[in-house]
């Protein structure tokens, strides 16, 4: 057998890396009795290490987030200095307080609130019933239409962005917010993200469903909706998200700043005041405190959500 | 009365009772479908079609529309501006591509493994993908600023004295706006990856290990070879996700300086919302269209002859 100490260094990253069930230390391969202790050291020291190196590893990745914050409540004059302030000398905190005066950041934040919503909204509820219909009601013509639903999941939607836009034009509707909730409202994205997860429902269930007499709108409510929780909380978060964060839609389409969301409000106010560096990272932390706190209610999902779609909004 | 099946039984069972059973399922299939359907047919379908039609059109918003056959596409290929979007569009696809998928590789392999909190850093390195991207943009920008910016400094400090001009400099814009996207970007991909990673069967690696093979060996042997799918996935997405690269060059640079960082989706934009040259611009969507479509049925290709 070969020196132990070499082996472990050389199998630990692999070995943890991919088996999730049995971690380093209890692998039960050589580990008699009276070397165990050694062995979980070494495993201790190890895992020392790795939290050592993520650490480092994740502090620097997220520097950029830990500058914005620390700079949103500095001076202007103190974000761009020579050597750079980690800490600031003095916290402003009145960036935070100015704000709202200093640019209609309260008319962008509801903007942006009011379209999330109401986009959220409509996408769960059509999505989840188109989903129903692809996926438990059979019926001629219905796998054409679906694909034709994902035929366009693969264009870009950047190749059909100025037909939409001489649509918006003869309706009259650019400047309103009905433009963007037409548009995104319907997406195919959340029928398919719906559909994928309702094809792992067994259609036993509809079945005794429907012979105890349910309707199939009845089974829609009763039955699939309770059991799709998950897929309509990945849907709900990633739709809300994905909205909030829009750029191209807001900036397509609303023009008068009344309208505008909290990114284009943001992006304006960068263009207009370019030398107010705290201002600016104190409006960029209010755009992301929204999407943070979302994301830590419902990490699981999300991560639920792109992994089965694979995809973004 | 039979039981009210959805699943219409074998044609041959019930004659009219079946058909009329299928009439009924249509009906209900569709009063689930349609409201989802209306907004999907005339606010993507209807323009996904348009945009085809358009681009064989001379159409602005000044003048009716008139069939002109390949004139925008001539046209197109003429323009200086055109193969220069194109030409900045693949190299920002040819830096984001292969950078975002060893980083994501690489974290996943690090952070796939069993210790308490590893959660956390596996959020926290997902975050910036759903962060608003004004935010991330402007924050970049100013890291990216060329005097006094972070990265300058850091540069200056490890003793770099001519650090790049960044977003002011059209050699350096490009290269930085694919940094920021690389940051952006891999932690999802990351998350693709660990999916990936947890599925290898262990006892692949611990035959490995009983044949002798080192750590490198069983990472080429064992992990690259069986991480085969999830990679062809990553590959298409983010081939797919460079070359619609839009917004993040919006708010980041818009382009310049100059046009070094144009890319296609912004000509579209500048010359059909912009400029109003509805068939110019439909003709460039549909060459942006054409590349996804290639390069992601050619990647399915190449799977599938790998596969054989």
């Amino acid at each position: 057998m070969t020196n132990m100490a070499e082996d472990l260094k050389a199998e630990a990253p692999f070995r943890a890396g991919t088996r999730l069930e049995v971690p380093p230390s209890e692998t039960p391969r050589r580990s008699k009795a009276p070397r165990r202790s050694t062995r979980e050291r070494k495993a201790r020291t190890l895992d020392l290490i790795l939290y050592s190196v993520l650490a480092v590893l994740v502090i620097g990745l997220m520097v950029p987030f830990i500058w914005m914050v620390s700079s949103s409540l500095k001076e202007n004059n103190q974000v761009l200095t020579v050597p750079i302030q980690w800490i600031p000398t003095e916290f402003v905190w009145s960036n935070y307080t100015d704000i709202w005066t200093r640019i209609p950041m309260m008319g962008y934040v509801q903007n942006s609130l009011y379209l999330s919503v109401i986009i959220t909204c409509l996408q769960v509820l059509t999505g989840s019933l188109a989903a129903y219909g692809f996926s438990k009601v059979r019926f001629p013509g219905r796998d054409v239409l679906f694909l034709a639903y994902i035929g366009t999941i693969a264009v870009p939607w950047q190749a059909y962005m100025v037909p939409q836009y001489i649509m918006m034009q003869q309706l009259g509707l650019t400047n309103s917010f009905n433009a963007l909730i037409l548009l995104q409202a319907f997406g195919a994205f959340g029928v398919f993200l719906m559909r994928q997860y309702y094809m792992t429902i067994p259609d036993e269930l509809c079945e005794a469903a429907r012979i105890d007499g349910l309707s199939e709108y009845g089974i829609w409510a009763r039955v699939i909706l309770p059991l799709s929780k998950p897929a309509l909380a990945s849907l709900a978060l990633l739709t809300f998200v994905n909205t909030w964060n829009d750029y191209m839609g807001p900036f397509i389409y609303l023009t008068s700043n009344r309208l505008w969301t909290v990114q284009l409000g943001l992006r304006s106010f960068v263009g207009q005041f370019d030398a107010e560096y705290a201002m600016i990272m104190t409006g960029s932390v209010i755009s992301v405190v929204p999407i943070l706190i979302i994301f830590l209610i419902g990490q699981r999902y999300f991560i639920q959500g792109i992994a089965t779609s694979g995809m973004k909004g | 009365m039979t039981t009210e099946t959805i699943n219409p039984a074998p044609a041959v069972t019930q004659g009219r009772g079946n058909r009329k059973q299928a009439r009924r399922n249509t009906l209900i299939g569709w009063t689930f479908i349609l409201p989802n359907f209306l907004g999907f047919l005339a606010f993507t379908l209807v323009p996904v079609l348009a945009a085809f039609a358009l681009s064989f059109m001379e159409w602005t918003s000044f003048s009716a529309p008139k069939w002109v056959g390949l004139a925008n596409f001539q046209r197109m290929l003429e323009s200086d501006t055109f193969w220069v979007a194109l030409r900045n569009t693949v190299v920002y696809a040819l830096g984001h591509v292969p950078l975002t998928m060893a980083l994501a590789l690489l974290l996943a392999m690090l952070l796939n493994r069993k210790l308490k909190g590893i959660g956390f850093f596996r959020v926290a390195i997902f975050f910036p993908y759903i962060t608003s991207l004004v935010a991330v943009a402007v924050v970049w920008n100013m890291l990216f600023s060329p005097d006094s910016g972070p990265i300058n400094q850091f540069l200056h400090s490890i003793g770099i004295a001519e650090a790049p001009g960044w977003t002011s400099s059209s050699d350096w814009a490009l290269p930085a706006v694919i940094i920021t996207s690389v940051w952006r970007d891999m932690g999802y991909y990351m998350v693709l990856y660990l999916a990936g990673l947890q599925a290898i069967p262990s006892e692949l690696y611990e035959a490995a290990e009983v044949d002798g093979a080192s750590a490198w060996q069983r990472f080429w042997n064992v992990t690259i070879p069986s991480l085969r799918p999830t990679t062809f996935f990553v590959v298409v997405m983010l081939t797919v996700s460079s070359f619609k690269v839009f917004d993040l060059i919006v708010v980041m640079t818009n382009g310049g300086p100059g046009r070094s960082t144009t890319v296609l989706s912004q000509l579209i934009y500048q010359e059909g919302i912009g400029e109003g040259k509805f068939g110019y611009s439909s003709a460039i969507s549909l060459v942006l269209f054409l590349i996804v479509l290639t390069v992601t049925v050619l990647q399915f290709k190449i799977q599938q002859r790998r596969e054989r």
